[in-house]
């Protein structure tokens, strides 16, 4: 990917979005197997009542790795200093997850601090999240 | 209500292996199809040594420990009360497959919020590879629902 430039960035830069496909249980177990989180909660459905949910729901992790994509997808992943979040609502079966990120701030060491998003598809806050990111 | 008499302290140390076919698992449940993250020779043409370690996966790895249940178990939270409230990475430098990290977590905190409705439990945890380099320092905040 072309290198971007510290001088060449300006704050209100918009990193491209991604946007997942509908979270199935599928996507769920997957996910489960994947990352090694085998909280019966996000795929055990009679679990996940018993915890008195409604349903199984997407584990946060799982949002954040999109969240995380949007950033690798812009910078080479060795540029990332940091990369935080808040899980603000619980992501459900079904939901389309829209992750997006801008710059807020040019910061010391050629650093920018970008504040990333996760929606959901009626632009309800799932994920409050941002990076740092050194650039060349 | 969780003991706060576990503030500080050290849950045991692990040294898990990074493995590429579960980075490509990892890469294809998330949705991840950049190739750098799924073919070691694009890696390499990129300038990594082996597939690199996304991420978000350090968290994954930390719970490929002997007992995953460790600090549940410590503190005697109930799986069904657990909600993932905050999860931060700190990155020093980068972990590949083939790479063998050491996880080093500790309970940095513990205190209530609405009065004591919700507990929140800080985890910190300090990422070595098998050079003794600093990878990443990830922290993690639980959430214990009560009643």
């Amino acid at each position: 990917m072309a290198e971007l430039r510290y001088d060449d960035i300006a704050v209100g830069t918009e990193l491209p979005p991604l946007q997942t496909e509908a979270i199935s249980r599928l996507t769920l177990a997957l996910y489960c197997g994947a990352s090694g989180d085998h909280n019966p909660i996000h795929v055990d459905s009679d679990f996940a009542r018993a915890a008195g949910m409604d349903d199984v729901f997407a584990h946060g992790m799982l949002v954040m790795a999109t969240m995380a994509r949007v950033v690798t997808g812009w910078v080479p992943q060795r540029a990332i200093r940091a990369l935080n979040t808040r899980f603000v609502a619980i992501t459900h079966v079904g939901d389309r997850i829209t992750c997006s990120g801008s710059v807020v701030e040019k910061l010391a060491g050629r650093q920018v601090r970008l504040v990333l998003t996760a929606q959901d598809q009626s632009g309800a806050i799932k994920l409050a999240g941002e990076a740092i990111v050194e650039l060349s | 209500m969780i003991d706060r008499r576990h503030i500080g302290h050290a849950l045991p140390a692990f040294t898990v292996p990074v493995e590429a076919g579960r980075l490509r698992f990892f890469a294809k449940a998330t949705g991840n199809s950049d190739a750098v993250y799924i073919d070691a020779a694009v890696a390499r043409d990129a300038g990594h040594p082996a597939l690199p370690v996304p991420p978000t996966f350090f968290f994954c790895l930390e719970m490929d420990q002997p007992n995953p249940a460790a600090m549940r178990d410590l503190l005697g939270i109930d799986y069904r009360r657990l909600l993932h409230g905050e999860q931060h990475f700190r990155y020093h430098a980068m972990a590949y497959a083939g790479d063998s990290l050491r996880f080093e977590p500790r309970i940095a905190d513990i205190y209530a919020k609405k009065g004591g409705a919700l507990e929140f439990v800080r985890r910190e945890t300090t990422v070595t590879n098998q050079h003794g380099a600093l990878v990443a320092e990830l922290t993690c905040v639980t959430v214990v629902r009560h009643g």
